[in-house]
């Protein structure tokens, strides 16, 4: 049971948010972020692709539970940001941008603290289905 | 008869909640969509006209026509809005599904051409939930 195996999670959470930059203008907010800096808000179903990689135990065959790893995303992430906005509402983007780029990093850091230090973890976030990110690179 | 169907999406804010309630009600009634910051989606339109092929063209309605009208009365005023706060046409109304599939049929209706007969509004809100409306 040497071999190393990825398994996978998928999950979704619906929420709010905006893309500015506190110090910026109305107008500047407008040129960089376009419509996604609409001061009332927009939204998505975010889809969450949580990788999971280590060598399987010899007794259970599995790299992790996933039972347990779905319970850990529901519990440290989908209770965080699920139908939230996400500017407002969570410490973790009541200053940082919540482009997808910062939301998959903030997702990986909760998560990375919740997993056996010999498992490694990469997550993937879809904005939308064309729109996606996956951290770390 | 055939049907035509041009698929369109947006991504918007709202929320469920009834003004006339108390917040505790709201919150009993619609859950974590009453979230007063509000929440969102990706949404998906499919809209479906009916009608006969043309001779000449082999063409219920140009397709690209259908796609440029809903672009500009209907996703124009949706994507990345506040659908409570941002849309004229919801204003007064509670933003569910069903208010807002029947809300685009109502605008799609008065902006197609003569002769091109609406048959249906789909509009998903997640990948799991829908509503259909046939006018």
């Amino acid at each position: 049971m040497e071999r190393k195996t990825a398994v996978f999670r998928k999950e979704h959470f619906n929420a709010a948010h905006r893309l500015y930059v506190p110090d910026w203008t109305d107008a500047q907010n407008l040129e960089v972020f376009g419509k996604c800096s609409n001061p009332h808000f927009h939204g998505h179903n975010y889809e969450l692709v949580v990788k999971v990689i280590g060598r399987p135990d010899p007794l259970t065959g599995y790299v992790i539970n996933l039972s347990t790893l779905s319970a850990i995303i529901q519990k440290q992430i989908l209770a965080r940001f699920d139908h939230k906005n996400l500017n407002l509402d969570t410490l973790e983007f009541a200053r940082l941008n919540p482009t997808a780029e910062n939301i998959v990093y903030v997702i990986y850091e909760i998560l990375r603290k919740e997993l056996d230090a010999s498992l490694d973890l990469s997550v993937r976030l879809y904005e939308t289905e064309r729109n996606f990110v996956e951290y770390p690179a | 008869m055939v049907f035509l169907t041009r698929m369109e999406h947006f991504n918007a804010a709202h929320k469920l909640y009834n003004p006339s309630w108390t917040r505790e009600k709201n919150e009993e009634i619609f859950g974590v969509c009453a979230n007063e910051n509000w929440h969102g989606h990706n949404y998906e339109l499919y809209v479906t006209i009916k009608g006969e092929s043309r001779p000449d063209t082999g063409f219920l309605f140009d397709v690209k026509k259908l796609s440029a009208i809903i672009k500009e009365h209907i996703i124009e005023k949706l994507d990345h809005m506040n659908l409570n706060l941002d849309v004229d046409f919801m204003q007064g109304k509670m933003c569910s599904t069903e208010n807002l599939a029947m809300g685009i049929w109502d605008q799609l209706k008065a902006k197609l051409p003569d002769g091109v007969n609406l048959h249906a509004v789909k509009l998903y809100e997640t990948p799991r939930i829908f509503v259909e409306y046939f006018g």
